[in-house]
């Protein structure tokens, strides 16, 4: 099995191409970027509106559940069907378009829902204290409540990301290209077989496996560093020792309360919907 | 909040759990099965996996299909005919193309597939050159050695094609295969992952040819995805199978193979010699005998038009005084 | 669509009591695997970091990764049930461990403290103070790993096996006119059922924990 997979990414004629494994890997993550973006487009300032204002926040809770519930597959399928008798000549926008709806679905509740809460967990005292210092609606939420939210908020850019990263692969059922291709194509070809085509079928399938693996752990990878170096120090509490003389107790060094993974669980915005 | 609340919650779980299990394991019924789940909880590759059912005074036996409509279809109507004389028969319909089923019947998963001649030899013995439905059947009993056996033949054939659209047949001026060759860099070709390797397949095109397309889109065994990406546009052609609705439905235009790329493909039972018994034997020959072509290109119509497969089966099947 | 609907009704039913049965008892085997797990993580607090890094890499590998691979991890074969319960119950554990070690850390030390003062020894204190405390936060991740499973599910059309998603490849494959028909049902049941567990789950929580209900009548 390892030296199907071995063989097949060894194989430099399955990289190059218009179908090749380098343009597997660029079209997923296309796929999954554009649908992250417009989701975050959308949803951000939503959930920093619902989260500021506090109207609507029902409509969140309820998104979020329903979101869980859909069958991306079928609605993909759905989709497909619907467009594409409207879409005539050669590209590939019959195959994206479904997809990407799909994705942006099921993007946006976890965005959404992350933003909200991450502004309402903001301490009324803190946004007091900002009030009483004279500060406007809008310079409360810019410069108060988003930093304060900002955990939480890319908490669920990361959860959406790899949501949409996984479902971007079911995408190869109704002919899209992407990650999920090599694993549909090797699925299709009686893998796991002690057969020519079958050892050609398992090292296809397993490479598509790993590459798609691998693409969402990297991407999560970088977006947790994102997230811990884009959080105010003043809400993970790290600092740095001072390299300014003065008196020994004058600067604090707190060691990272959870080992560094100081990123509000994805259960306390699941609790917070879900109760 | 006691213990005894918990342990109750807890038990009520798991027998919950342990009844949804044994619930599936006893739902093997002679009808469509999961594919899966009569293979799944036994760890040996029972033949008769609807073992639940005592075994009538028939027999039974296992039929499964490739995942397109005709193949369904035909499964349906062997399942039919057979069921009509008292064998005991369960489904595995749609298990997936021949490199997933072939498989599934060396290890036992299923007893009886319909095939086609062409493609069978191809891939039990690569090296054949037989390419008329006669040298071919009479090619099959040795290449598929003594587990398995071909019952006889039908006229009705099922070919592998190269089909273009109407526009773009008219664009280029397309009649042969081999027309192709001058414009293919510029063209996509679209049809399912396994046409990519095999060697009637990309591979052919090429080496009988000279064939080579510019694109390569992995669509389906033509299917919905290959038949709509072909109508509007997507792919400018495809291999579409001879007796598919589709290709007189949208116009679609079959190039001629005068080098014989594609094989005689002659729709043949091929069973388990084990299973084999004169029962099965003289059903299955007498539905040979009354398939061609053009009733199953009328019968496949039907069955894109929406009406049932197995319906559709069970009416021929009538017809043909075979039930 | 009803026509289909009730010219297929048996098949139907079939899809969606298996449909039901492949999202329940991942989940069910994954709880009882995470409960000791969740609580080693509680309890010890140097397993909870590498624990929870492990589940969240397996939380991150893709569902059809999981579906295509099992047939080559576990030895069985292309088309059994088998390799989907087991990627999902793959999944419910990486998502429960971190629920149950979050749930059993949050329950009040004071309540431990009594509960000890009381005379429980270790394990019956689990059993009958602090898993009970921390029931309404696993219960919140059980919700989503069974509603998440829903979804799931139906990605195994991939690997053959016979659910709702079956329905979606076939109105895929039928007759211009019943597409949709199919496809909708097989959308619409999907959906009944998650909101139907979803609420099950929720209905199961509240008869779990009486003492929530207490204070809410006047």
């Amino acid at each position: 099995m390892i030296n199907d997979l071995w063989h097949y990414l060894g194989d430099g004629a399955n990289w190059s191409g218009n179908s090749g494994l380098w343009a597997n890997i660029s079209d997923h993550l296309i796929y999954s970027f554009s649908a992250i973006i417009i989701a975050a487009v959308l949803a951000v300032p939503l959930g920093l509106w619902i989260g500021h204002t506090g109207k609507g926040s029902t409509l969140v809770v309820g998104s979020v559940n329903a979101s869980r519930a859909l069958p991306t597959f079928g609605l993909m399928v759905l989709l497909f069907i619907l467009i594409s008798p409207h879409i005539q000549g050669r590209s590939n926008i019959v195959y994206i378009l479904p997809v990407e709806i799909v994705l942006v679905l099921l993007a946006i509740p976890p965005i959404l829902s992350n933003t909200y809460a991450g502004v309402q967990s903001v301490d009324p005292a803190i946004r007091d204290a900002a009030k009483g210092m004279g500060m406007t609606d809008g310079q409360v939420l810019a410069r108060v409540e988003i930093p304060n939210a900002l955990p939480l908020m890319m908490s669920g850019l990361r959860s959406a990301t790899l949501q949409v990263i996984a479902t971007a692969t079911v995408g190869a059922y109704i002919g899209l290209g992407g990650l999920g291709r090599p694993i549909y194509d090797g699925q299709q070809q009686g893998p796991f077989q002690d057969t020519d085509s079958g050892h050609l079928a398992t090292g296809q399938l397993l490479t598509g496996a790993l590459l798609v693996a691998a693409v969402a752990l990297l991407i999560d990878l970088v977006l947790a560093t994102i997230q811990r170096y884009s959080t105010s120090r003043g809400i993970t509490g790290r600092y740095r020792k001072s390299h300014l003389p003065g008196p020994a107790n004058a600067v604090v060094e707190l060691s990272e309360p959870d080992g560094g993974n100081h990123e509000p669980t994805r259960m306390a915005a699941t609790e917070a919907t879900a109760s | 909040m006691n213990r005894t609340r918990v342990i109750s919650m807890i038990a009520a779980v798991a027998a919950g759990a342990l009844a949804l299990t044994a619930c599936g394991s006893s739902s093997t019924t002679a009808t469509t099965t999961s594919a899966a789940g009569a293979g799944s909880s036994t760890a040996g590759s029972s033949a008769a996996p609807g073992s639940s059912t005592a075994p009538t005074a028939g027999g039974s036996i296992t039929i499964g299909s490739a995942n397109f409509a005709e193949n369904v279809l035909l499964m349906n109507i062997y399942a039919d005919a057979l069921k009509a004389k008292g064998i005991t028969v369960n489904l595995k319909p749609k298990i997936g193309s021949r490199e997933v089923y072939m498989p599934a019947l060396q290890d036992g998963s299923i007893d009886l597939i319909p095939e086609y001649s062409g493609s069978v030899l191809a891939y039990f013995d690569k090296t054949s050159t037989a390419a008329t439905s006669d040298a071919i059947y009479a090619a099959l009993p040795k290449a598929i050695g003594d587990k398995f056996k071909v019952l006889e033949q039908s006229k009705a054939e099922d070919k592998d094609a190269v089909v273009v659209s109407a526009s773009v047949a008219a664009k280029y001026s397309l009649k042969t295969i081999g027309d192709l060759k001058a414009h293919s860099a510029d063209l996509i070709f679209g049809a399912s992952p396994e046409y990519k390797t095999r060697a009637n397949g990309i591979p052919g095109l090429k080496a009988k040819y000279g064939v080579v397309f510019g694109t390569y889109k992995t669509l389906d065994a033509g299917g919905p995805l290959s038949v709509a990406a072909l109508k509007n546009g997507q792919i400018d052609a495809s291999n579409i199978f001879s007796t598919d609705p589709a290709v007189s439905a949208d116009k679609f235009v079959v190039l001629e193979d005068p080098l014989g790329l594609y094989t005689a493909q002659n729709i043949v039972p091929l069973i388990n010699a084990a299973k084999v018994t004169p029962t099965i034997t003289t059903t299955l020959n007498a539905i040979s005998a009354k398939l061609d072509t053009a009733s199953l290109t009328e019968l496949n119509n039907q069955v894109a038009g929406g009406k049932d497969s197995d319906a559709v089966a069970q009416e021929w099947l009538k017809a043909q005084g075979l039930i | 669509m009803l026509s289909y609907f009730s010219d297929h009704q048996s098949e139907i039913w079939q899809l969606l009591w298996s449909h039901a049965k492949l999202s329940v008892i991942p989940v069910i085997i994954g709880l009882a695997i995470a409960l000791p797990l969740g609580w080693i993580a509680a309890r010890y607090k140097w397993v909870y970091p590498p624990l929870i890094s492990i589940a969240g890499l397996l939380y991150t590998i893709p569902s059809l990764v999981l579906f295509v691979t099992m047939p080559g991890i576990l030895g069985t074969r292309i088309l059994d049930v088998v390799n989907v319960v087991v990627a999902l119950t793959v999944y419910a554990i990486a998502l429960l461990v971190r629920v149950v070690a979050d749930g059993l850390a949050s329950v009040p030390f004071e309540a431990k403290q009594a509960a000890t003062a009381m005379g429980y020894k270790p394990l019956g204190r689990f059993f009958a103070v602090e898993l009970p405390l921390a029931v309404p936060v696993i219960a919140a991740g059980v919700r989503v790993a069974t509603v998440s499973n829903v979804s799931l599910v139906a990605v195994a059309t991939f690997i053959g096996t016979q659910q709702l998603g079956t329905l979606f490849d076939e109105g895929l494959n039928a007759a211009p006119g019943q597409q949709t028909s199919i496809l909708l049902i097989g959308i619409i049941l999907a959906v009944l059922l998650a909101l139907v567990l979803d609420f099950a789950i929720q209905f199961g929580t509240r008869a779990l924990t009486p003492w929530r209900r207490a204070v809410a009548k006047p």
